[in-house]
């Protein structure tokens, strides 16, 4: 009998682009667009649709603003967000340490 | 689905990337302690062995020339380190494309930055009022303190080049005759050996 996997594997960071933005963002309070392109080395369609995903989950903030005249769109991880991403870590934590035993 | 091992691998490094500046270079560790070295030995002659040097017919320099050829010379070591950290650090984040100047190495020069420009205000003051026996201690406690508190946002390796610092810092304040002894180990010894390790572990 498998015994029930403590924690949540959650579809929403199945993808490899939104678990490493939720990853950023539970470490950094704010990131903005263009960081996340370098960082991430992805194109802005990609990006943007993912940020997207994110955002209609509920797991992240969208904050748009201007540095000078340029406009700057920030990111930040909801309460929700940060949760889940917690519940996801424990569900891979725990399945490593079952694997082990 | 990924191994769930691979995949807290990816979160773990994302989360390194992104808040810390890893392109610190070893090498301009190493340079910036042989700078200090070079500029802290012509320091130790012109107080000690002027006559070696042939200047003012072998007498004594005044405690103003003394002074003003060591504040030169700090300011010089300053200048050779903060470029070649800055030259070879940018290459070095080229080598690994990464981008030199992102939110986490902001974060490093704004941790770093403060406490040091804080410190070297302080030391001008010291140096205005007289207390030069105390610019050893103020220069080194400072920087250390900077490089602690940078040491969050970089290489773990900082940390303790950090707190050597204070301590030589603070031995300084207390010993000022050993003022040049202690700010070569600082700023020359310390920053070869962390420079190197850096150097061994990261660079190669």
């Amino acid at each position: 009998m498998i015994d029930k996997v403590k924690g949540n594997y959650d579809k929403a960071f199945e993808n490899v682009v939104r678990l490493r933005i939720m990853s950023i963002l539970m470490v950094n309070e704010q990131f903005d667009f263009n960081s996340f392109k370098e960082l991430l080395d992805v194109t802005d369609g990609n990006l943007a649709s993912h940020l997207r995903t994110l955002e209609n989950q509920g797991y992240i903030q969208v904050e748009k603003s201007f540095v000078g005249r340029k406009p700057q769109t920030n990111y930040s991880a909801t309460l929700t967000g940060k949760t889940a991403f917690q519940e996801h870590l424990d569900f891979l934590e725990n399945l490593i340490s079952q694997n082990k035993t | 689905m990924k191994k769930p091992e691979q995949e807290l691998a990816e979160i773990k490094d994302m989360m390194e990337r992104s808040t810390r500046f890893l392109s610190l270079s070893g090498l301009s560790g190493i340079l910036a302690g042989i700078y200090a070295l070079i500029g802290a030995g012509m320091l130790w002659y012109w107080i000690y062995f002027p006559a070696s040097l042939g200047v003012d017919g072998g007498e004594k320099l005044s405690i103003r020339e003394i002074l003003n050829r060591s504040l030169l010379a700090g300011l010089a070591v300053l200048i050779l380190a903060l470029g070649s950290a800055y030259l070879l650090s940018q290459k070095k984040s080229k080598k690994n494309s990464q981008k030199f100047w992102s939110p986490a190495s902001k974060r490093f020069f704004m941790a770093l930055f403060i406490p040091v420009l804080a410190g070297g205000l302080f030391s001008f003051a010291l140096i205005h009022e007289g207390y030069f026996h105390f610019l050893a201690a103020s220069t080194l406690t400072f920087y250390g303190l900077g490089l602690f508190n940078a040491s969050y946002f970089t290489l773990g390796e900082i940390k303790n080049l950090g707190l050597g610092q204070v301590i030589l810092g603070l031995i300084a304040a207390f010993h000022p005759e050993y003022g040049l002894i202690l700010w070569a180990l600082g700023f020359g010894v310390l920053h070869v050996i962390y420079g190197s390790m850096m150097y061994y572990k990261y660079d190669r």
